[in-house]
């Protein structure tokens, strides 16, 4: 009988906890929000003058940032818009297979020991920061492939993605992308192998019983299972790639049009690295239009998470 | 876990170790070769506190080397240069928060009406505190044969037609007309020039607008005008690229060139080198500025077609911009300092310790003195 109110208080306490819990995590949720809408907020005022300003002056910065080669904000940052969708795909479109099929080999084929030191090898060069995927890349990797890049200009250059003359030194699109599938391959890998990880045992075993090769059983019970997962893995490298800035500007020599010769030098810039390269020799005109162009590429990046959820809702259902 | 944790601190531990010791090696570079007076108790009082300035990158290790020269006589100071770029130090100092700035680009008709919002009266002055070759570079280590050790020579059109494209082959008869004695590699001419934006291209395209007529159709600007070649970020980075393979061609500050040949350019009848000396010369026959006839203000303007001897005509010239009296200056410290840090700079130790230190042209003395008549007039009329 002398429990009762004991219980009570425990009950009362717990509800306070729960309450402030609720408060906490509440308070998270809407700071996330209000980071986000004063992020938008800067973009949209610091780009007004880009826009607002006196027309001669706003032509004038563009053709000073463009070298000439542009003078509308359109002209201008539509050949930044194609290279950052060009390089961050092609990133992606090198990195996704490999990875896949590194979250299949840890989860399904390596032995139990060699896939835990795989796992954290993994997670490991998720780690490194770009800056080191971008010294390697300037410093070793581009005086050692350019040969290669010189073979395949010359042997497939009849296809117009691979025409020649390939760059010397291979500072080019092929290049920028090659690294920056390195760089993404860790995190899509990462998150795929979580979520491949957790395919139901059952339907697995259900699908060996049934007498499938273990290739039929990852592509019956695995594979569907994991595919928005999959997808969201993905489009988190294709972001990570699109605002890359430090990689691209120390590999790319940057050039402007909408050119798919992926071995020439100086055919394509990304925003992130344009921003990077211009920004402190930028007057105030110029700096709004940087502002400008950062505008476009948070738009492309919430443009690309709303068809990945999408994309992931329609899997899902 | 937790023996983890404790090896990635001491892993972090040495890493932290070793970048100290790396920035201190750095420093260590960077010692002036002349210091110059030991400084009175006076000084130390005049100058107390915290003095900065931002700007253009070029002046990056002559303004190291003048902040090590003038702590030694004023001790007491404390002086930072931040290399953030022309733009970014001129901006710094329109809003207040430097006392001076390093720019490429004199300032613009703009910048001037802004900067009465920081300058007590007046406008802003802008004075040469720096000036370097820049140099037409090439890689191609088997150009001589062995152990000779010679310059490629090349007119302002033959380089103009480089540069746009004309010209793509280092076998091309108009540059084996020139250099009849070089052994000249069958190879494509791959043309690296500066990503960003920058004073050194600004300089280098309005040198070839002067002198390649009809050979370089672009407009000098800030920013490469075509897309042939290969661009890379920053003065390092063209250093690397061309590094990086035979056959590459670029323009860079000529103290930076070391390991690649440096072209031999036509002024007049005779081929010129790039050398501290011989782009001092070209300085001391520069004119000043007409259109910047504002007080103060010494602005030139190189004659990049001179034909006078032993002149190399390609040149970065780089300005220091100040006040003559500053707003919210109350004691008066901030003109006292511009004045005393400018009319250092223009010393003649100053301009040296930057020629050794940074591999700059000295500037001549009539150039110094029109400048210093400028830095007299900062404070007032004292």
């Amino acid at each position: 009988m002398s429990e009762k109110p004991d219980e009570a208080a425990t009950l009362n306490k717990a509800k306070r906890v729960d309450r402030i819990f609720k408060a906490c995590a509440t308070g998270a949720g809407i700071l996330i929000l209000l980071a986000l809408a004063a992020v938008t907020l800067f973009l949209i005022l610091r780009a007004f003058p880009a826009f607002t300003g006196d027309p001669d002056s706003r032509t004038q910065a563009i053709r000073s940032l463009s070298g000439g080669r542009a003078s509308s904000f359109l002209g201008y940052v539509g050949p930044l818009v194609f290279g950052t969708i060009l390089i961050a795909g092609l990133a992606l479109l090198l990195a996704f297979p490999v990875s896949l099929g590194i979250a299949l080999f840890i989860g399904y084929y390596a032995p139990a020991r060699l896939s835990t030191l795989l796992s954290t090898v993994i997670d490991l060069l998720a780690a490194v920061p770009s800056v080191i995927y971008g010294l390697w890349g300037a410093l070793v990797l581009v005086p050692n492939i350019t040969g290669f890049w010189r073979w395949l200009s010359v042997h497939l250059g009849w296809i117009p993605l691979f025409s020649g003359p390939a760059a010397a030194p291979a500072r080019s699109v092929a290049t920028v992308a090659l690294v920056l599938a390195v760089m993404i391959l860790p995190i899509i890998t990462s998150v795929t192998r979580d979520i491949l990880i957790q395919a139901p045992r059952l339907q697995q075993e259900a699908a060996l019983a049934l007498g499938a090769t273990k290739w039929e059983m990852i592509r019956l019970a695995v594979l569907p299972f994991g595919r928005s997962g999959i997808i969201s893995a993905s489009m988190l490298g294709l972001g990570r790639a699109l605002g890359e800035t430090m990689a691209v500007l120390m590999i790319l020599s940057p050039g402007f049009s909408y050119s798919l010769r992926l071995l020439q030098a100086s055919k394509s810039q990304t925003i992130a690295a344009n921003i990077a390269a211009q920004f402190p020799e930028a007057d105030s005109q110029g700096v709004a239009l940087l502002v400008a162009t950062g505008l476009v590429l948070f738009i492309i990046t919430f443009i690309v998470n709303y068809l990945a959820r999408r994309i992931t809702a329609k899997a899902g259902a | 876990m937790h023996a983890h944790g404790h090896g990635r601190g001491r892993f972090a531990a040495l890493l932290m170790s070793l970048a100290m010791m790396i920035s201190l090696a750095a420093c260590g570079d960077n010692v002036p070769v002349d210091g110059g007076g030991t400084g009175d108790a006076a000084d130390q009082v005049l100058f107390q506190g915290e003095f900065a300035g931002s700007g253009a990158s070029s002046q990056q290790s002559a303004d190291e080397a003048w902040i090590a020269g003038f702590r030694k006589q004023h001790p007491g100071a404390r002086i930072s240069y931040d290399p953030a770029g022309s733009g970014a130090g001129v901006n710094a100092f329109l809003s207040g928060s430097t006392i001076w700035a390093g720019t490429d680009a004199p300032l613009t008709a703009d910048q001037l009406e802004r900067s009465r919002k920081v300058c007590g009266s007046g406008t802003a002055i802008d004075l040469p505190v720096y000036a370097t070759p820049i140099a037409v570079a090439y890689n191609l280590p088997d150009l001589w044969p062995k152990g000779s050790d010679g310059h490629l020579r090349m007119d302002p059109a033959l380089i103009a037609m480089i540069f746009s494209g004309k010209v793509t082959n280092w076998r091309d008869p108009r540059i084996a007309a020139l250099n009849p004695e070089a052994n000249l590699p069958d190879l494509d001419i791959t043309v690296i020039h500066r990503s960003d934006k920058s004073g050194t291209t600004k300089s280098f395209l309005s040198y070839l607008h002067d002198t390649a007529g009809s050979a370089w159709p672009y407009p000098a600007g800030e920013n490469w005008p075509n897309d042939l070649g290969q661009g890379a970020k920053g003065t390092a980075g063209v250093i690397m690229t061309m590094n990086q393979a035979e056959g590459t061609f670029g323009y860079a500050d000529a103290a930076q060139t070391t390991g690649l040949g440096t072209v031999a350019v036509q002024v007049g009848k005779t081929w010129q080198p790039p050398t501290a000396k011989t782009v001092a010369n070209l300085l001391d026959s520069a004119q000043r500025d007409p259109q910047a006839s504002q007080p103060g203000r010494v602005v030139l303007t190189v004659d990049h077609r001179t034909t006078r001897k032993h002149t190399y005509p390609i040149v970065l010239v780089s300005y220091d911009v100040a006040c003559t009296v500053y707003r919210n200056d109350q004691d008066g410290s901030k003109a006292r300092f511009a004045k005393a840090w400018l009319t250092y700079l223009l010393s003649e130790q100053g301009q040296r310790m930057a020629a050794a230190n940074a591999g700059s042209a000295e500037l001549g003395q009539g150039l110094r003195s029109q400048a210093m008549a400028s830095v007299e007039t900062i404070g007032g009329k004292s």
